[in-house]
C-alpha cells in the first residue's frame, strides 16, 4: 500500500516510519487509504465534504493522533475539512502535515481547512509539518486554515514547520481564546528559491486572563518572498506578544506587518519584528572553530530554524 | 613558531588611507606566555586578528612552525591550531552552550562540558542555555574562554579575557590562563590592560600608534609600564600637560 516515495514523505512530515502507534488517517492522492480508531479517540468520515471528524474523548491524557497527507500525482488538487473535538480535560498530541511530491509539470495543491474545539481545560499539542520534494515542473501547493476555539483553561501549542521544497504557501490561523485560555504558535520557516509564503493570523483574546504568544522565525533565501501579518486583538483583560524573526539572504524580500489591537484597558500587547541578514561576526566565530564559511552558514540556519 | 613579517595593514577611508600597522615585525615561541599592552587604538586587537586570518595584512608574512599562512582561511588557520578569543563575542539562536563547545571540540570525544567549570559556570546551569541575548556579557565572555579552552591550540589570543568579568571569578581565570599554559603548552597572547595578567607573562609586548613600541622580559616591562610615562606626546586640549599613558 505504502511505497518507498510514501514512507519518505511520511517521515518526512510525522517522523513515522511505517503505520503509526495510537489513532491515525493516511491520506494520499485525495483519498483516506488507511485509519484507526481508538478507545477513546474516534477517527470518522466526515459527510458531505472530503476529510474526517476525530473526536477525543473527555479526560483523554497521552494519547497521539497522526493525519498526515501525501500527495504523489501531479496535477492533483486536494481540499481537505478536518474538525478535532479535543474533549473537557484531554491532553493530547496530534501530529498532522503534508508532503507534496510532485514528478509532473501541473501544479499539485492541498488545502487543509482544520478546526479545533479545544474544550474546558484540554491541552493540545498540534505539530504541521509541510514537506516538497519531486523532479517535475509543477508546482507544489499547500495553504492550510487552521481555525481554533480555545474555551476556559484550555491551552494549545501549535508547532507549524516549513522548510524548503514548497513553492507556495498561504497559511491562515485564526484563533478564539477564552478565560485563562493560552495559545502558543511557534511557526518556522524556510524559502528558497522563487518561493512565495504568506503568513496570516488573527488571535482574538476574548476572555479574561487570555494569554498568547506567537513566535515566528524564517529564512529566505534566493529570489523567495515572505510576507507576515499577525495579528493579535485584546478584547478583555489579557496578554500577547509577538515575535517575527527573519533571516533574509541573497535577493530575498521578506515584508512583517505585525498588528497588535488593543479594545480594553488592561489587555497587554507587545509585538517585536525584525529582519536582517547573518551577523558577520557569527560566520567568522564558527570559522575560528574549523568551520568553513558554508559550513558556518548552514550552522547559524539550523539553530535558527530549530 | 609563529612569526610576524613586515605586517602592516591600511584600510581605505574616504578622505584618505588609515594605516592601523606600520611595518610590524615579531616571533612568538612555542610555549610561552605573551601579553599585548598599550593604548586603546594603537593596534592591538588589529594585530591579533591578522594572526586569526580575520583581517588580510595589506603587507608582509605570517609564518607557523616554518609554513607560510598568509593566504589561509580564518578555518584552516583554525585547523592548524590558532585560536581567537573576543573580545566582544557574537550571540547565537538556537545554538546552545553544549552545541557551541561541541563545536569547537571538532573530532573530539565529550560535550567538554566540564571546562565550563574552568571559567567559573556550573555545567548543569548552563550547558542547555541558547548562547543568546538572554546571557550576560560577562557570561558570554566566560563561555567564550571556554570555547578555547576545549581546543588543543598551538597559538591561543585572548582578546582583553578580562574585560567583563567580575573580580570573584578573576583569579579563577588567571589560574586557568596558567593551566592552559602549562598543560597544552600552548603559545598563549593575550591583550590585556590588568596588572595581574601581565605579571603572569613571560613577555609583554608594548603597542602603540601600530608599532611595536617595545618587547622584553616581563619584570624590566612591567616596573617601566608601571612607574613612568613612555610616551610624551602633549595632549592638545590639555596644553603642556603630558598624557599619563604607560
Amino acid at each position: 500500500m505504502l511505497n518507498a516515495i510514501d514512507k519518505e514523505m511520511l517521515e518526512a512530515i510525522a517522523d513515522i516510519h511505517d503505520v503509526p502507534i495510537g489513532a491515525y488517517n493516511i491520506r494520499k492522492n485525495g483519498e483516506g487509504v488507511s485509519k484507526k480508531s481508538t478507545a477513546n479517540i474516534e477517527i470518522r468520515p466526515k459527510e458531505g465534504k472530503p476529510g474526517i471528524d476525530v473526536i477525543v474523548k473527555p479526560g483523554t491524557k497521552g494519547e497521539s493522533i497522526h493525519i498526515p497527507v501525501i500527495i504523489t500525482e501531479t496535477g492533483m488538487n486536494d481540499l481537505v475539512y478536518n474538525t478535532f473535538d479535543i474533549g473537557e480535560g484531554a491532553d493530547v498530541l496530534i501530529v498532522a502535515g503534508c508532503g507534496i511530491h510532485n514528478p509532473g509539470n501541473n501544479k499539485s495543491q492541498h488545502d487543509g481547512i482544520h478546526n479545533f474545539i479545544v474544550r474546558k481545560g484540554a491541552r493540545l499539542h498540534y505539530i504541521e509539518k509541510h514537506y516538497g520534494a519531486g523532479t517535475g515542473e509543477g508546482g507544489r501547493v499547500l495553504n492550510p486554515k487552521t481555525i481554533l476555539e480555545i474555551e476556559e483553561d484550555g491551552y494549545a501549542e501549535l508547532d507549524m514547520v516549513q522548510i524548503k521544497g514548497v513553492d507556495s504557501t498561504k497559511r491562515y490561523t485564526e484563533a478564539k481564546i477564552h478565560k485563562n485560555g493560552h495559545l502558543l504558535v511557534s511557526e518556522r520557516l524556510l524559502t528558497h528559491g522563487k518561493q512565495y509564503a504568506e503568513t496570516e493570523m488573527i488571535i482574538d483574546l476574548v476572555g479574561e486572563n487570555a494569554t498568547t504568544q506567537v513566535i515566528s522565525r524564517s529564512v529566505a533565501q534566493d529570489n523567495s518572498k515572505q510576507i507576515f501579518y499577525p495579528r493579535v486583538i485584546g478584547k478583555a483583560k489579557s496578554r500577547g506578544h509577538v515575535q517575527c524573526d527573519a533571516i533574509i539572504m541573497n535577493n530575498a524580500v521578506v515584508r512583517s506587518i505585525p498588528e497588535i489591537d488593543a479594545r480594553h484597558a488592561d489587555a497587554q500587547l507587545v509585538h517585536e519584528a525584525a529582519i536582517g541578514k547573518i551577523a558577520g561576526e557569527q560566520i567568522i566565530k564558527l570559522m575560528t572553530l574549523g568551520l568553513s564559511e558554508e559550513e558556518a552558514e548552514e550552522r547559524i540556519l539550523q539553530g535558527f530554524l530549530k | 613558531m609563529l612569526e610576524l613579517k613586515n605586517i602592516s595593514f591600511t584600510l581605505d577611508s574616504d578622505k584618505e588611507p588609515v594605516t592601523i600597522l606600520k611595518d610590524v615585525s615579531l616571533n612568538l615561541e612555542d610555549n610561552k606566555f605573551y601579553v599585548i599592552t598599550g593604548p586603546n587604538g594603537g593596534g592591538k586587537s588589529t594585530l591579533a586578528k591578522i594572526i586569526m586570518g580575520i583581517y588580510q595584512p595589506t603587507a608582509g608574512k605570517i609564518i607557523l612552525d616554518g609554513k607560510d599562512i598568509t593566504e589561509l582561511p580564518i578555518n584552516e588557520r583554525a585547523k592548524l591550531g590558532i585560536g581567537f578569543a573576543f573580545q566582544q563575542p557574537p550571540r547565537f539562536k538556537g545554538i546552545t552552550v553544549r552545541e557551541l563547545l561541541k563545536l569547537a571540540r571538532g573530532e573530539q570525544k565529550g560535550s567538554g562540558c566540564n571546562h565550563l567549570y574552568d571559567v567559573g559556570l556550573c555545567p548543569k546551569d548552563y550547558a542547555d542555555r541558547e548562547v543568546n541575548a538572554s546571557l550576560s556579557g560577562g557570561e558570554l565572555k566566560r563561555i567564550e574562554i571556554a570555547t578555547l579552552l576545549n581546543r588543543d591550540l598551538n597559538v591561543a589570543i585572548f582578546d582583553e579575557p578580562e574585560a567583563g568579568i567580575d573580580l570573584w571569578s578573576f583569579s579563577r581565570l588567571t589560574e586557568t590562563f596558567k593551566e592552559m599554559n602549562n598543560k597544552n603548552k600552548s603559545t598563549m597572547v593575550i591583550i590585556s590592560h590588568q596588572e595581574r595578567i601581565l605579571e603572569m607573562a613571560d613577555e609583554i609586548i608594548l603597542v602603540s600608534e601600530g608599532e611595536i613600541q617595545e618587547i622584553g622580559e616581563k619584570n624590566e616591562m612591567l616596573s617601566q609600564i608601571l612607574s613612568k610615562c613612555n610616551c610624551d606626546m602633549a595632549c592638545p586640549e590639555r596644553g603642556e600637560e603630558n598624557v599619563k599613558c604607560y
